[in-house]
């Protein structure tokens, strides 16, 4: 672990924790009334607020989560050196396109 | 009237670097007993090739810790009492470095880390210079207090699951000692400390779980210690880029 990666996973944390209080408030608003596929898409469709929200989480987490589990991976099973960033970028970017795609999908699409 | 003698089943490691077994002992109980006598009786009593380590026995040296039921303490202050399980005990070299023959195991990786984590006085005054006065309830100072008391007994390292996992890793009492060193203001070099414990193998591996504090037998708290080395690792990463 060296102090970008560090920094890096500390960073995207605290970007992370103020958009995941947001998303459990709207959460508890939005089932207020019941809660159903189309109320929510209702919010969500075209909303350019709503892509830069879980947008920026997607891309937080991605990140976040990759250094994660490259510690883990390490720790755990001792890989080093190349296997072991090229195993944090595949978990980078498998995140960013799963994530990516279920932002797309509630948003644009 | 004879009360009848009772025996505690102690299991020992015994063995080289290479290979080993537990072997198994009667040894008699008595009412005030310490690990370390039981240790000791065995090597008197029944096998005088037992080897093991120890020196002060009240606490001070750090040389005689060993895992007691799967948990490393130090053996002289632990009482046979308090760790029974059942009527068992079972004494093995402490985890995380090599052993050397039986309850013996190499320190030299845990004391070479103490000086990789820069664990050391970087002198900012010659012989000549008056002596500098610290003000005791000065914030360095106290930090300092917290961690100063440590008597090397790498009972934490033996805890630290990250020591297991991570062989680079510098561990908690190098780090906390790096910690005291950094808030000594008669230290003159705090970004060598620094840079030593910010690298690959440094504080940053530490997930904070706290097992070092949890076993430290002085009470001592090395995860608070590295935290404090994590703040003022960050910090000089943002003054650096800034
Ligand atoms: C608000 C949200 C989150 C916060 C504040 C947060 C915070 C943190 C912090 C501080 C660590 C470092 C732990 C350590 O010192 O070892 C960490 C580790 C980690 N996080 Fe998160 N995290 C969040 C969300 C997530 C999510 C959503 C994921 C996965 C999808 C994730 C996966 C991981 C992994 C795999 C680790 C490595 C564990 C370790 O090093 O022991 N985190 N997180
Ligand atoms: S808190 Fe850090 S140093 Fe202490 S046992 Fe856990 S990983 Fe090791
Ligand atoms: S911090 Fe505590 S457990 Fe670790 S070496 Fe020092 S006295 Fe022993
Ligand atoms: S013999 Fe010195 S601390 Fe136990």
């Amino acid at each position: 672990m060296n102090i970008r990666l560090y920094m890096l996973q500390r960073i995207t944390a605290l970007i992370m924790a103020p958009l995941t209080l947001g998303h459990i408030a709207v959460m508890i608003y939005a089932v207020q009334d019941g809660l159903s596929a189309s109320e929510i898409l209702g919010r969500t469709q075209g909303s350019n607020m709503w892509l830069l929200f879980y947008g920026t989480f997607v891309v937080a987490v991605s990140i976040h989560a990759a250094i994660g589990v490259r510690v883990i991976v390490s720790e755990t099973f001792k890989f080093v050196g190349f296997t072991l960033d090229a195993f944090a970028w595949f978990v980078c970017v498998a995140m960013l396109f799963m994530g990516g795609r279920a932002v797309l999908a509630v948003t644009l699409l | 009237m004879s009360t009848k003698q009772e025996n505690i089943d102690v299991s020992v490691w015994r063995g080289d670097p290479h290979s080993g077994n537990y072997e198994n002992f009667k040894v008699p109980a008595h009412e005030s007993q310490t690990i370390l006598d039981v240790v000791s009786w065995i090597q008197q009593n029944q096998d005088a090739t037992l080897s093991y380590r120890y020196a002060c026995r009240v606490g001070m040296c750090g040389s005689c810790a060993m895992m007691v039921n799967g948990i490393p303490r130090w053996t002289c202050r632990t009482h046979v009492k308090k760790v029974l399980k059942g009527k068992k005990l079972e004494v093995a070299p402490l985890r995380n470095l090599p052993v050397i023959k039986d309850l013996v195991t190499d320190m030299d990786t845990f004391f070479d880390k103490w000086i990789s984590a820069e664990g050391l006085h970087h002198p900012s005054k010659t012989r000549l210079d008056p002596i500098e006065e610290i003000e005791p309830k000065s914030l360095g100072r106290v930090e300092i207090n917290a961690g100063i008391e440590c008597i090397n007994c790498s009972i934490c390292y033996a805890a630290c699951d990250t020591v297991t996992n991570n062989s680079d890793y510098l561990g908690p009492a190098a780090l906390q000692r790096a910690w005291t060193v950094y808030n000594d203001v008669k230290d003159a070099d705090k970004q060598t400390v620094l840079n030593a414990v910010s690298g690959d193998g440094g504080c940053l591996n530490c997930h904070s779980q706290g097992s070092c504090s949890v076993h430290c037998p002085n009470d001592l708290n090395p995860m608070n210690a590295i935290a404090g080395l994590k703040r003022a690792t960050a910090t000089s990463f943002f003054n650096r880029k800034g």
